[in-house]
């Protein structure tokens, strides 16, 4: 028993190790920079194939391995340097959202170009003997490797805590992190600092990247599944906070090691719970301090009622969508199908976003507990298609009322990054339970019923619902709710002072929201003819993100135009190049910095000036 | 008849007494000013009464009604409004939609998720807005106001919620000297209309002076004196702490 004890202990404290390398320069970068870099799980994916092409290069031996580690965070903190110089620089001053949807671009782009130079397949590093040595614990043997990280993880930690605490452009980052705007009344010039720390960052990713290759392989998918591990680690050890970041590495490290152990599905619940346990109790961390959020968050737009000349484009598009179905082939018109659904959803979480004030990552979570909820009530409880489109916006609008009740007292990036975790639990639940989901392999042959008339009776359904659904919501945010729930995100203290209830307000929102991208998701289900686990994933979170961004989040008819050219733009691109990525990254930098009020808010802007 | 009491309030950040002590009472239909050097701890006072802050101790009644530890929103339920030092309006809707919304407040209605809001209240906001000279700005977007204006909003905000008590903190600063007079002004003819009772903090003393029925001076923490204009501007201790003059 102690054995086994001691040998969960290390492999957790390996497990911990690894995660701070991970975790470290996320946190760094946001302590000073204020940005969310989704692009950091892409920088650690690049220290690993980097890290493999020059390890594999260098002689077998424990120094080439260690010059080849070093060499890889060298390459990868320039392009960090690169990336901040060239992008970044250009946003600090915008809203954190379009940080994270810039950096999500690059990381879109990264995986792209990634398999275009290393290709598509999982590279793992031969193992000379001095990786694959062990050691003997009691009955058990420990790999060697994992020893050395153990050491190697508090051994970085303290460089950098030397580094901040003892030389002089630490002195300068920490007095960033605390106030950059005083910083730089003071005559820093902060430019540098900044690109500094980015490259930091980005170096110490490739550093993990690299460190990581003895004990898994390098994939094109460990760039958005390793973001997620950090962003994790991050928020619970309070963003910003390095020592933050390396107990919760300890935490959950630990936890994972016995958790597996003991109960072998439970790690990511577990995960989930920690992670739930410790925002609720410490809204900003295991260490982290409030924000200082004054001046940061962006004027919200004046909302004027529908002009007439908006109306009668709004009308003479509804005509058009009546008229498609007699026009169009099969293609175009589930193309369409889709774009009505996308436009639900982006109106769902447009709701919860703009006057809702609650950016959410995990938005997939409702869309796709709609759609399983939808095609199991079909399948299993044979329920007929008007049933079962109820019990999947049911199930979702439910499961969201109960997590609402969690985490709607957080805000920004706390809220965003808690969502973004549920939706996680949430896909791996439907990979992992696969008597009920199907696991991998989804649930298939859910088909609307005959009556429905094909094809094209669906599209004019969601036509129906879809429009409907988010005319509904349009409406309830042009009514008093939805100006009390404007004035809880235009001025909380204000609106506390003239008797709102601001906590209930957003959770009416949140619950709002989750039951009609559940509505969305079930007429999906219904529309493909099956459910996978990735409806749930992070690539559909994404999706909403962006329609929602794209149409502008600070205007009432942004998701409409938001889902309808995204929808296209997507289509478009999986037909014409199999370097869709690429192009949409490229795509949502230009828009980003373009229109950083979304098409719909570009062209409001114009008609007012 | 008193409407407002409190009574020994206290407040501790850490270990530092931000208040100390503090009684004192508003009757309705009196203007009351709460004056003291920047740091005396009037802003810390304001939050107590409005429930943004929790006091360390001390019991606040309203009506003799006990509300200590209640939050903002049930404060504002029970009749108590306030306009804030640092102007929080709603910037994403026009002057006349920033009061419909406080009326919808005030009247219970924002659980209604169909009708339209811009219909609804929108005369009893225009005429709210015509009380305090701000008919022309109906229109326009609150987040681009001058200064000036901002404040005038905040006090029609406050008010839609027909409160009996009026917290205000620093209801003139930034604006021009005519425009205190006319604003202090206003207030007292509400006061007296209404049988509003009025707590404000303010720096200008010439408006204090002027429009207060009673002063309270608060000096690190702790009241130092009570009383009308005449007696304050008496006040050896008040002269000493406060106006800095050696007595």
């Amino acid at each position: 028993m102690h054995g086994f004890f001691f040998l969960q202990l290390l492999t957790g404290l390996a497990t911990a190790a690894q995660l701070f390398l991970l975790a470290a320069g996320l946190t760094v970068i946001f302590g000073v920079t204020r940005v969310v870099n989704f692009a950091h799980g892409s920088l650690y994916m690049l220290g690993a194939y980097l890290g493999y092409s020059l390890i594999t290069r260098a002689p077998p031996t424990p120094v080439g391995f260690a010059l080849g580690a070093l060499a890889t965070a060298a390459i990868v903190a320039a392009l960090g340097a690169a990336l901040e110089i060239g992008l970044l620089r250009r946003l600090y001053r915008a809203p954190d959202l379009f940080q994270l949807l810039a950096t999500f671009a690059v990381a879109l782009m990264a995986e792209d170009l990634t398999q275009r130079v290393w290709g598509a397949e999982d590279l793992a590093l031969p193992r000379p003997g001095f990786l694959a040595a062990a050691v003997r614990i009691g009955a058990a043997r420990f790999p060697l490797y994992d020893l050395v990280l153990i050491g190697l993880g508090p051994a970085v930690y303290l460089a950098l805590l030397a580094l901040f605490r003892t030389t002089r452009w630490g002195v300068l980052v920490r007095a960033a992190t605390a106030d950059r705007d005083m910083l730089a009344c003071l005559g820093v010039d902060q430019r540098w600092l900044f690109t500094g720390v980015f490259a930091l960052g980005a170096g110490l990713a490739g550093l993990g990247g690299a460190l990581g290759l003895p004990d898994a392989t390098a994939t094109l998918q460990m760039g958005f599944s390793s973001v997620t591990d950090a962003f994790v680690v991050v928020v619970v050890g309070g963003l910003g906070s390095l020592s933050g970041a390396a107990l919760a590495s300890l935490l959950i490290g630990l936890l994972q090691a016995f958790g597996i152990a003991l109960v072998p599905r439970s790690t990511l619940v577990l995960v989930f719970v920690v992670m739930a346990v410790a925002l609720v109790l410490r809204p900003h961390g295991l260490l982290g301090r409030v924000p200082d959020e004054t001046g940061r968050a962006a004027m919200p737009d004046l909302i004027r009622p529908a002009t007439p000349a908006l109306r009668a484009l709004a009308l003479a598009a509804l005509l058009a969508a009546l008229a498609l179905p007699f026009v169009a082939g099969p293609f175009l018109l589930s193309v369409a199908t889709e774009a009505l659904i996308a436009l639900l959803f982006a109106a769902s979480l447009h709701l919860m976003m703009g006057p809702g004030g609650m950016a959410s990552f995990g938005h997939a979570a409702w869309f796709g507990l709609g759609a399983y909820g939808a095609a199991l009530a079909a399948l299993a409880l044979r329920a007929p298609l008007p049933l079962a489109l109820v019990m999947g916006m049911l199930l979702a609008g439910a499961v969201a009322a109960l997590f609402g009740l969690v985490v709607v007292r957080l805000a920004g990036v706390y809220l965003a990054m808690l969502t973004l975790a549920f939706a996680q639990i949430v896909w791996a639940g439907a990979m992992q339970f696969g008597e009920i989901s199907g696991g991998d392999n989804g649930l298939l042959g859910v088909w609307p019923p005959r009556w429905l008339g094909g094809p094209v009776g669906f599209y004019f359904l969601a036509l129906a619902l879809c429009v409907g659904g988010a005319l509904v919501l349009r409406r309830a945010l042009q009514a008093p709710f939805g100006y009390a729930l404007r004035g809880a995100r235009d001025a909380p203290q204000r609106a506390a002072a003239i008797g709102l209830d601001i906590t209930r307000l957003r959770w009416a929102a949140f619950t709002l929201a989750g039951a009609a991208a559940g509505l969305a998701g079930a007429l999906f289900a219904f529309a493909k003819g099956s459910v996978f686990p990735t409806y749930l994933g992070l690539g559909r979170s994404v999706d909403a993100l962006l329609m929602v961004l794209l149409g502008g989040i600070g205007t009432m008819s942004g998701p409409f135009v938001g889902a309808v050219v995204y929808t296209g733009l997507y289509d478009a691109l999986l037909l014409a190049t199999d370097a869709w990525r690429l192009v949409l990254g490229a795509a949502i930098v230009a828009m980003v910095l373009l229109f950083p009020q979304g098409i719909a808010g570009a062209a409001a802007r114009r008609v007012r000036a | 008849m008193t409407l407002l009491a409190a009574e020994r309030l206290a407040r501790c950040f850490g270990g530092v007494a931000a208040l100390r002590d503090v009684s004192f009472a508003v009757a309705a239909g009196e203007v009351v000013a709460l004056i003291g050097p920047n740091g005396a701890g009037k802003s810390t006072c304001f939050n107590l009464l409005s429930g943004q802050l929790r006091p360390s101790a001390g019991r606040i009644r309203l009506d003799g009604r006990d509300i200590t530890g209640l939050d903002p929103a049930s404060i504002c339920r029970r009749g108590v409004g306030r306009s804030f030092q640092i102007t929080a309006t709603f910037a994403s809707m026009t002057v006349r939609e920033n009061v419909q919304l406080a009326l919808l407040a005030h009247h219970r209605q924002i659980w209604r998720f169909w009708r339209p809001a811009a219909a609804v209240f929108r005369a009893e906001a225009e005429a709210l807005l015509a009380e305090l000279g701000m008919a022309a700005e109906a229109d326009r977007a609150a987040a681009v106001l001058a200064y000036g204006d901002l404040k005038r909003l905040e006090l029609a905000v406050a008010l839609a919620g027909a409160p009996r008590l009026l917290l205000m903190d620093e209801p003139t600063a930034g604006m021009a000297p005519g425009e205190r007079g006319a604003l202090m002004a206003l207030i007292r003819r509400l006061a007296g209309e209404r049988g509003l009772g009025v707590l404000f903090t303010e720096h200008d003393m010439d408006a204090v002076f002027a429009t207060a029925d009673r002063i309270l001076v608060l000096a690190r923490g702790v009241l130092i004196a009570a009383g009308r204009p005449a007696d304050i501007r008496a006040d050896a201790e008040v002269q000493r702490v406060y106006l800095g003059v050696e007595a």
